[in-house]
């Protein structure tokens, strides 16, 4: 497993690539926090995996796809939106 | 009084529900005619808000009906309400919601578990025909049974239609249910088990009458005691209790025998890890567009689809995303995302190695009682992870399991877990309704 420690450094990155803004303190938090969690996950090292294909489901499921139909929804995607104009999403400034 | 007035009544004495009707409509006829259903809030009903517990989601009403929800209106049943639950399952004690924290009907001081808190509630509460839609991805059927002393059954992975649920983690997710009795959930399953065309994991295998097992005698039935399950760590009370309801079913025939599962030890980071990683996906699509929490436009795409997420996700949902999206990212992938995958195989094998010996295995569902609100507030968020140590593999496992209620510990309902080979819900029935009728 990665020998790489998870900083504050790491944290704010990691925040933004999921788009979340954090306070001082929620940084401060969650560094120490992740930091007790990354090294209890590092106890899966004691694995030995060699040759061991993951397990993306926990079952074999037959694959079933259904007749290629088309057929329309009852309902408005936009029924749920506040920002709407004309039919369409309306969304912020691209920059 | 009238079944809405008594929902009403246990919710302002444990807070379990996220949304209640203005009126109920009950079909006439049906497997569940007479019975009002509850609805974990993660799961979508017509006409009602529908939030998974979490601020993102607030003043989300959807326009369709979850198909489990949709199978149990065409057998007659009533949909009560929205269950309160941890935001979007992200939690043991159901105390991680920006909504209803509820309160364990057997003692207010303490929570009922989670995440599927309220739906547990409920169903110790009711005294009327009630059946709850829960779900699971970790234990978050088992844990609240297990906390309120009443029936969980979470299914096989595949067995019920996800469609219509708000995703955790797309290879972990269950939608099961809860009831007083075994008999009651296995009702329930027996519902809204089957074939979906909105969902194209769900199994195609045949769907039984899961209550008929109910009936049925235990004798010659082989049950194997895992080992590990009874480790440091489970409270001596809790041991005692499962133990009774052991040899209860040794008296009534049941071969017991002693096993091993060596990878559960592995369980909790392989799920945790795997867990989180599918759930930092699932949630980059809230964003304040579509549906729930709106901002004003203001700023660029990123800044506010940020706004919009960071003040939307609830603490344990911003962990989760961030331990998530690190455990995915470029250089830590297959440290963590793959080795976790890997170690979940050696855990799938560890169980199909045991079911060849074994018809369903036994052991405590929690390795304590429900605690107290006060000892969860002192508790650090890995502490809250292990409390789930003894249901997170068979979650991972995608094994079907029920916690049935087997004496108590300090005065409080003790759990008792029983796991069977995939598509095995059956036995777990009958096991089940073994240990139940004492």
């Amino acid at each position: 497993m990665s020998d790489a420690e998870i900083d504050r450094g790491t944290v704010r990155r990691v925040a933004e690539v999921a788009r979340l803004n954090l306070t001082p303190e929620e940084l401060e938090r969650y560094e120490r926090q992740l930091k007790v969690i990354i090294e209890a996950f590092r106890m899966l090292d004691e694995v030995d995996t060699e040759g061991v294909e993951p397990s993306y489901h926990p079952i074999e499921i037959e694959g079933t796809l259904r007749d290629d139909e088309a057929w329309r929804w009852s309902w408005s995607p936009l029924a749920n939106s506040k920002h709407k104009e004309d039919g369409y999403f309306r969304g912020p400034r691209i920059q | 009084m009238n079944v809405l007035e008594q929902a009403r009544r246990i919710d302002r004495r444990y807070k379990a529900f996220n949304h209640l009707p203005e009126s109920l409509e009950a079909g006439a006829e049906g497997r569940l005619a007479g019975f009002s259903v509850s609805v974990k809030d993660n799961v979508c009903v017509e006409g009602m808000p529908s939030t998974a517990g979490s601020r993102v989601l607030e003043g989300y009403i959807p326009p369709f009906d979850a198909t489990v929800v949709a199978k149990c209106r065409l057998e007659g049943a009533a949909v009560l309400g929205k269950t309160a639950q941890d935001g979007f399952g992200f939690g043991t004690f159901n105390v991680n919601t920006a909504y209803s924290v509820p309160l364990n009907p057997h003692d207010p001081e303490r929570s009922p578990g989670g995440s599927s808190g309220g739906a547990a509630v409920v169903t110790t509460a009711a005294e009327f025909p009630h059946l709850a839609i829960s779900e699971s991805t970790g234990g978050s059927i088992s844990c609240p049974a297990s906390f309120c002393g009443v029936v969980g059954i979470t299914p096989t992975y595949g067995r019920t239609s996800r469609w219509g649920l708000i995703d955790y983690a797309n290879s972990l997710d269950k939608i099961g249910c809860m009831g007083k009795t075994v008999r009651d959930a296995a009702l329930l399953l027996s519902v809204i088990s089957g074939p979906d065309r909105y969902d194209s994991t769900v199994l195609h295998s045949p769907v039984g009458d899961y209550t008929a097992y109910a009936d049925e005698q235990v004798e010659g039935l082989h049950v194997g005691v895992p080992r590990e399950y009874f480790a440091e760590g489970v409270d001596q009370g809790v041991s005692d209790a499962v133990w009774r309801g052991i040899k209860r079913l040794e008296g009534k025939g049941a071969e017991i025998s002693d096993v091993s599962l060596p990878f559960t030890r592995y369980s909790l980071s392989s799920y945790y890890i795997i867990a989180m990683a599918e759930a930092s996906t699932n949630l980059a699509k809230f964003c304040g567009l579509r549906y729930g929490l709106h901002l004003p436009l203001e700023g660029t795409f990123d800044e506010y689809f940020s706004a919009v997420r960071s003040e939307g996700f609830g603490d344990e949902a911003k962990r989760r995303i961030i331990l998530g999206t690190y455990a995915r990212m470029a250089g830590y992938r297959d440290a963590y995302y793959l080795k976790a995958l890997k170690v979940r195989t050696r855990v799938i094998e560890d169980f199909k190695r045991v079911f060849r010996g074994v018809d369903v295995l036994v052991a405590p569902t929690m390795p304590v009682v429900a605690p107290r609100f006060d000892e969860i507030a002192d508790m650090e968020p890995i502490q809250h992870y292990m409390m789930d140590v003894l249901t997170v593999a068979p979650n991972l496992a995608g094994i079907p399991m029920a916690s049935v209620p087997c004496g108590q510990s300090d005065g409080m309902p003790v759990g008792l877990h029983l796991m069977a080979d995939h598509m095995g819900e059956g036995e777990v029935v009958r096991a089940a309704a073994a240990v139940e009728a004492g």
